[in-house]
This record gives structure tokens, C-alpha cells and sequence, in this order.
């Protein structure tokens, strides 16, 4: 099969791979470029774990082929903290204890991101609506809903600094 | 998953020269069915040809008359996020929110939804309860069906060789009117309905009585179904009516059995759906918009 050049925007960086049309932005990101902090729990849109932003929106990199990406800016988990310093929410996660085995984590702190982006005092009821499209096995939901309320203030006053 | 190729063209008469060679072809706007069903080998395709780099595609607006006009591939979460669409067709925005999580939301499209032709998709029952018209496109020209017209069995719709589904057109509302969707889940998000019911209901210029009732059910049947109303033209906006649209809808429905619910449980939702969503439409349409 001929694979495809694409030219794409990861984490700030510029990059370019070759891919199958077949293969997944999730497989292309784990198999072909290492970056295995995107999970693959279902595979088939449901659970979430394999979230990244892709263009300022939350898509599951399951469900998105990797020769979409053409031009397109992504962000994944490994994006996330600024050298040892971890964003507020991932700190906010190690704090609230908000998380048991991890798969689903990373998903979650994807997704809560784009949503203290767009809505930095998001209330409880937003942030469980929002973070539906992320399932947890382990811990519940409740841990994962007090941390990211815990990073709002956090978040604003990074951005105030 | 099976190999394939993929393109991207850049405009609908691109689109039309992929087609006719003799490859199976299936289209990708949001790919969150699509995908899917290639990996599971559910579908099957020589190319794949990804429908998001045609401009009228990808865009959603409102005509000078008021009609809203959705290009076929635009995501979701565009639609619904538009104040504009939020104030005129909140029916609308009520099935285009639920679909899915919002990782869905950011890809699928109304388009995709309608083609993929599931008796349980959310946006069906909507467009057709507000009289949505689907503009289809080929090589040829063009054609306009009306959206109930277009389902043609589970997973079927009413594409012909070499045509794709161009543009959704909502009409400008009635005066007095209101619509809503409504669907049954045991979760609170996340998952396909079990019956849904999505209405229009437009009243006298005093509000006191119906002057038509558009009601279409989903997962009732093998595909979207819109319900015969007529009868309810004339009748008093009142609970006794909605009680009326709801046995109507339980007699037109034809669920079956299956892991999502049973007959007589999605004859009974249906009923009660309709009647919620008639309230939710006739408060929807007495209040000043």
C-alpha cells in the first residue's frame, strides 16, 4: 500500500510521517511516533482514552485517520506540562488523587483542558456533561470532577502571571 | 482494517470525478460511523473519499427568507454553537447536542447522521419534525428530497450511484410554532436511543389551538418514522390533545425486540416522549423568540 507523506503541527512542533490511509492518528501517534501517552481503550469512539485536540476541538484520535491531520494542529498529553512543571490540571489530578490504574487519564486532562480554555469557571453539571465522552473504570467520576474544579483557580491565576 | 485509498478533493465537481470508476467508495465527513465500521469490517471500500476540504461542505448559514443551510459534512458542535441557530431552531439544537459525547460533536455531522441512516439516529426525527429538505448532488446536477424521503431501510439511504448528500436546508419556522427532540437512554449522555420523538407544533395566532402537528419517531421502526397528524389540526393545544399525539405515536410505531428495549416498553416511550416534547414545543412556541 502506498503510504502518505503528512505534514502536520504536534505539541507546537512541526512534523511530518509517512502513514497508511488506513491507519489512525491514535496508531500512527503510539506506533509510528512514540507518543504512547494517548491510550486505546475501546477503539471504537466510545471511551475516550485516545483523546486529543486537533484544531482547538476534543475529537478521539480513534476515530480520526492519521492522513486527515494534513495541516491540521494537534495536541496531545505529552504537550501538555512545560518541561518538569506539570499543568494545573495534571497536578490538580495527582492532588484529588483522581485516578487509580491511569489509562483513562490522559483522556481526561484532554478533555478538561479544551474545556478550561473555552470555559475557565465551567460548574460542576458543564464539566460532567462535558467529560461524558471519557469513561473510568477505576475511580469513579467524582475525584476526577473535584480536580478539575480545583485547577479552575489554579489555571487563572497561571494565566494572570 | 482493510486497505484503501483516500482523497481529498478540494470542490464538488473534484468530488464527482472520483466517482463512476468502478471503485467502491464511501465518504468520510466526521468518520465517527464510518471509521468504525471499516475497522470492523462492517463496510468495505476501495477509496475513501473525505468530504471536509469542500468549502460548501464544511459551512452553515442562514438565507436572506430564513432558511438555515448546513453543508452536509460541518461538525455538530458548529451547528448547535451558533447563537443565531440556538435562538431560531432550538428543536434543532436539542437533537445536535446529544449526539454522542463532545468528542463526537467536534466531527459528526448532520450529514453523516442522516446517510448513515441508523433507525436511531438522533438528527432524523428533528429535521424531519422541522420540515428539513436535503439537497442531493451529482456529475448531473442537482435534486431536492424532502428528509423524510431519504432513509431507506436500516443502514440505507436513498443515494443513487454517483450522487452525495450536498446540503440540509431548514426552512424559516412558522409563526407560533415550536419544536423539540426528545430521546429515551438509561445513561444520562452517551448512548443510542431507545425511542426518541422529535416534534413542530404550530398554533392559531391566539395559541389555543393546533394548526398542524409534525411529529417523527426514532428506533421504532426500520427507519425514522414521521407520523400521520392530521387529525390534530383544529384541536385545542391542551393536555387532552398531546395525550391524542402520544397514542398516535404508539399506534404508528413499529419497534422490535432487542438488547436496547423491548415493543411494548418503546411503544410506551414513544407515547410519553411525544407528549414531553409537545409541552417543550408549546412552551417553546408562546414564548417571544
Amino acid at each position: 500500500m502506498r503510504r502518505s507523506q503528512v505534514q502536520t503541527r504536534l505539541n507546537g512542533n512541526d512534523i511530518d510521517f509517512l502513514c497508511e490511509p488506513r491507519q489512525s492518528l491514535l496508531e500512527v501517534l503510539r506506533d509510528e511516533l512514540g507518543f504512547t501517552g494517548s491510550k486505546e481503550g475501546c477503539n471504537n469512539g466510545n471511551c475516550g482514552a485516545c483523546t486529543v485536540i486537533m484544531n482547538g476541538r476534543i475529537v478521539n484520535s480513534c476515530c480520526v485517520l492519521a492522513v486527515e491531520t494534513e495541516g491540521a494542529e494537534i495536541q496531545t498529553i505529552e504537550g501538555v506540562a512545560h518541561g518538569e512543571k506539570l499543568h494545573p490540571l495534571q497536578q490538580a489530578f495527582l492532588e484529588e488523587a483522581a485516578l487509580q490504574c491511569g489509562i483513562c487519564t490522559p483522556g481526561f486532562i484532554m478533555s478538561a483542558k479544551a474545556l478550561l480554555e473555552r470555559e475557565p469557571n465551567a460548574d460542576e453539571a458543564r464539566i460532567r456533561h462535558w467529560l461524558a465522552g471519557n469513561l473510568c473504570r477505576c475511580t469513579g467520576y467524582d475525584k476526577i470532577v473535584k480536580a478539575v474544579l480545583s485547577a479552575e483557580p489554579q489555571l487563572q491565576e497561571a494565566k494572570q502571571s | 482494517m482493510e486497505a484503501f485509498d483516500y482523497v481529498a478533493p478540494r470542490s464538488l465537481a473534484e468530488v464527482y470525478s472520483h466517482l463512476g470508476n468502478g471503485k467502491r467508495t464511501l465518504f468520510l465527513a466526521g468518520g465517527t460511523d464510518v471509521i468504525v465500521q471499516l475497522r470492523e469490517g462492517r463496510r468495505h471500500c476501495d477509496q475513501l473519499i473525505d468530504l471536509k476540504h469542500v468549502p460548501e461542505l464544511m459551512r452553515h448559514g442562514f438565507t436572506s427568507d430564513g432558511t438555515l443551510e448546513i453543508g452536509a459534512a460541518s461538525p455538530l458542535a458548529e451547528i448547535y454553537e451558533d447563537a443565531e441557530v440556538q435562538r431560531r431552531l432550538p428543536g434543532l439544537v436539542d437533537a445536535a447536542s446529544l449526539i454522542g459525547g463532545i468528542q463526537i460533536q467536534s466531527r459528526a455531522s448532520l450529514g453523516g447522521n442522516l446517510c448513515n441512516a441508523s433507525p436511531a439516529a438522533d438528527s432524523t426525527p428533528a429535521l424531519m419534525a422541522l420540515g428539513a429538505r436535503l439537497v442531493i448532488g451529482s456529475a448531473s446536477g442537482s435534486r431536492e428530497v424532502a428528509a423524510e424521503e431519504f432513509p431507506a431501510g436500516p443502514g440505507q439511504n436513498s443515494l443513487r450511484p454517483g450522487e452525495i448528500l450536498v446540503q440540509i436546508k431548514v426552512p424559516p419556522q412558522p409563526a407560533h410554532s415550536g419544536a423539540a427532540y426528545l430521546r429515551f437512554i438509561p445513561r444520562n449522555e452517551m448512548d443510542i436511543a431507545v425511542a426518541s420523538a422529535g416534534v413542530r407544533l404550530v398554533l392559531s395566532p391566539d395559541n389555543s389551538r393546533i394548526e398542524d402537528v409534525r411529529l417523527a419517531l426514532g428506533a421504532v421502526g426500520p427507519t425514522v418514522i414521521l407520523v400521520n397528524t392530521n387529525d390534530l389540526a383544529g384541536k385545542a393545544a391542551n393536555a387532552e390533545t398531546f395525550k391524542l399525539a402520544g397514542e398516535m405515536a404508539s399506534a404508528a410505531a413499529r419497534p422490535i425486540d432487542d438488547m436496547r428495549g423491548g415493543v411494548a416498553q418503546r411503544r410506551r416511550l414513544v407515547s410519553v416522549l411525544t407528549v414531553r416534547a409537545l409541552n417543550t414545543a408549546l412552551q417553546r412556541a408562546t414564548e417571544a423568540r
